[in-house]
């Protein structure tokens, strides 16, 4: 699918045929793809994948051995840097110092001016619950509320693109939460987000394409909504009450937890098998068409080759 | 205000707000004063006789040794025989005494005999026997002014001239070496630390990858300018904190010191080569350890690494007493080119000798032209080895990406 065909949507980062090896093993094997304005995009796989490679060559934190890196129209310079975040795979900052002097050094770096850094880290801090620990040194927060820190110096000088690499990874459920409608807002506010992760389910709910990569090469790539229906079995779930008797195209039953996976042959579409079901009288608490989780369709996809 | 500013802004903050930091700037001026002050207890143990008085006593068998008994504090009494000379030293009459023999003229021979463990004789008793035998033996032989002199026959003063025969206006001497040795060992202290700090830095910074957030913000030579000069100057404002703070302490500790001190006149290009070194020979290891940063697998090996380094730099230190013998022997020449031992040996040369102005040229130059060299070095490796951790990249892979850029 492509995005942006209008001259006024520029690309937001375009990645070209890029090849990275490590001691001979292309840990990056020849990977295209592209990120418009206003999406939040999916860099999914499992570990080792070659996903936060990737994002180090998008970063321009390490060179591609071929193969380029457009971000926003532009190769990376200091000036484009600033309108990167980024919040790397594995978290650091500076142990002593304050959270709020972190956020306002390293906005600082992305060429915010010190009172606004300031003034705008009070902000998001206020919006994060934070704001009671931010005269606290680094060394004496939680491991997610480093994490939350992390996060906010990521977006704090307002970027343009924003790449996030394992967002979630030590993220109680309401931080989680934070964080997601956050990137929600992000997208909403126009701007391009690239979340990269290994725990597929988590983010499907939020992203609109996705790039999905295994062994440095892609293997999936696209609309989520458009891969889920093509991966799409075609089988309805149902929760019922009542004594659920043969239907006419329906080739096999599966029970789940709470309900049963009716199996539909070729020439049955669910709408018809909806009204058969409603014709023999059972009390249909639920109707669902079946779709696959990336999990699954990773697992389709790659085969016996993962594990 | 610009990256690399900033960058340099918050090194300098972080590094004098550093515990260790600040220990090492208090402290130094501490050791000094505690070192002067032992010192003076050691001075003082080593010549309590100047205090007081002192009987000792001695037995002529030579004869006509009977005068000048009274030789500044030491007191002498005569005794007919050695057995007498030996009660009285038993008792505590004496302290010691000499036998001088019936054939002291044609042998020289004079035979002492104490109670005390010595290394040999106090200087102060021995000058007293010797200026006792002096004026026993040249009495009414010649007149007394001239045995004043033969007791002490040199006073030297010594003044140099400038080439058109004028007095030169440095004059050497102790008084001129002891700034630039305490200067060359200050020096080579602050710079030790100062890229110990760098070295920690990289190494934290690298360990908990605080190192990619960075470099998504500035680029490599933004991130290393700003951590060479950040760090530089908080360890130029230890320089300054110790160079002010000792000679007070020291004036304050001791009157005799603090005289001592003001009559030092320094070299006039003394202070001029003092701040080039400094920069010099900080800027040189601070590109070492950032490139010792970028390739060590964590900091404690970086710091292994950086120690070969730093023991070099004390070589011109540990050298420096044949240095004072054999000014002259050409490998001081070499130890003044040599860029890693070049910022101390030329400090410790100017309080020695004159430097011919060719080896300070060619000093300068190549320190000049290795700090650029590492640091082009430097850069090439770093973003390659920063990234990686926990694994140590072999010699011909750092040759690879050397090549490869």
């Amino acid at each position: 699918m492509r995005v942006g065909e209008a001259a006024s949507a520029m690309l937001a980062a375009e990645v070209n045929h890029i090849v990275k090896s490590y001691a001979d093993k292309a840990v990056v094997n020849d990977l295209s793809f592209s990120v418009a304005q206003g999406e939040i995009f999916g860099l999914i796989g499992p570990n080792g994948a070659g996903k936060t490679t990737t994002i180090r060559m998008m970063m321009d934190i390490i060179k591609p051995d071929s193969g380029d890196v457009t971000i926003l129209g532009e190769k990376l310079t200091e000036a484009s840097k600033n309108k990167l975040g980024y919040l790397p795979e594995e978290r650091g900052l500076y142990r002593k110092l304050t959270a709020i002097d972190s956020i306002i050094y390293l906005a600082s770096l992305k060429g915010m001016d010190r009172h606004s850094a300031e003034e705008k880290a009070n902000e998001l801090l206020n919006h994060t619950g934070m704001l009671p620990h931010k005269k606290k040194r680094i060394e004496e927060l939680s491991t997610g509320m480093r994490q939350v820190i992390q996060f906010l110096v990521a977006i704090i000088h307002d970027p343009e693109l924003v790449i996030l690499d394992e967002p979630f990874s030590g993220l109680d459920p309401v931080n989680t939460e934070l964080v997601k409608r956050m990137f929600v807002d992000l997208r909403n506010q126009g701007k391009a987000v690239i979340l990269s992760t290994h725990r597929m389910n988590e983010v499907e709910e939020l992203c609109d394409r996705i790039l999905m990569i295994n062994n440095g090469r892609a293997v999936l790539h696209g609309n989520l909504t458009e891969i889920k229906s093509s991966y799409r079995s075609n089988s309805v779930l149902l929760d019922f009450k009542g004594e659920l008797g043969e239907v006419p195209g329906v080739i096999d039953k599966r029970t789940h937890k709470g309900c049963v996976e009716l199996v539909l042959d070729e020439n049955t579409t669910p709408e018809q098998i909806l009204e058969r079901l409603v014709s023999t009288g059972i009390v249909i608490n639920r109707f669902e068409v079946a779709t696959p989780s990336l999990n699954e369709i990773f697992l389709k996809v790659v085969g016996k080759n993962h594990e | 205000m610009n990256k690399t500013l900033l960058i340099l802004r918050h090194e300098f903050l972080h590094t004098i707000k550093r515990r260790g930091f600040i220990i090492m700037t208090l402290i130094v001026p501490l050791v000094a004063l505690l070192a002067m002050g032992v010192l003076q207890l050691i001075s003082g143990i080593a010549e309590p006789p100047v205090a007081e008085e002192v009987t000792i006593g001695y037995v002529d068998k030579s004869g006509g040794f009977e005068g000048y008994t009274q030789q500044d504090k030491v007191n002498l009494v005569r005794f007919d025989t050695q057995d007498d000379a030996t009660e009285a030293l038993v008792e505590g009459d004496i302290k010691e005494y000499f036998v001088i023999p019936p054939d002291y003229i044609s042998t020289g021979v004079v035979s002492r005999y104490t109670l005390e463990k010595q290394l040999e004789a106090p200087a102060d008793i021995a000058t007293a026997i010797r200026n006792f035998l002096l004026s026993n033996l040249l009495a009414d032989k010649v007149p007394a002014a001239t045995v004043d002199r033969v007791e002490a026959p040199l006073n030297l003063v010594t003044t140099r001239l400038t080439e058109t025969g004028a007095i030169a206006p440095e004059q050497g001497g102790f008084g001129n070496f002891i700034i630039p040795v305490v200067f060359s060992l200050l020096l080579s202290l602050s710079i030790v630390f100062s890229s110990t700090y760098l070295l920690q830095g990289l190494g934290e910074e690298k360990e908990n990858r605080l190192i990619e957030i960075l470099l998504s913000s500035v680029s490599a030579r933004q991130l290393l300018t700003g951590k060479v000069f950040g760090i530089g100057a908080a360890g130029l404002a230890q320089v300054v904190v110790w160079v002010i703070s000792v000679p007070i302490l020291l004036s304050l500790a001791s009157s005799t010191f603090g005289g001592f001190i003001s009559t030092i006149q320094l070299p006039a290009n003394f202070l001029v080569l003092a701040v080039v070194y400094f920069i010099l020979g900080y800027l040189l290891f601070a590109v070492l350890s950032a490139g010792i940063g970028a390739i060590s697998s964590n900091t404690r090996e970086g710091q292994q690494l950086i120690a070969i380094f730093t023991l070099s730099l004390f070589i011109p230190l540990w050298f420096m007493s044949l240095l004072m013998l054999f000014p002259n022997n050409p490998i001081w020449v070499v130890l003044t080119i040599l860029p890693i031992t070049a910022p101390v040996e030329v400090m410790i040369r100017l309080g020695v000798s004159d430097i011919p102005a060719w080896q300070l040229a060619a000093s300068i130059a190549v320190l000049v032209l290795s700090i650029i060299g590492i640091l082009l070095l430097t850069i090439k490796v770093f973003r390659t080895y920063l990234l990686m951790y926990g694994k140590r990249p072999k010699l011909g892979e750092i040759i690879r990406s050397l090549r490869s850029g």
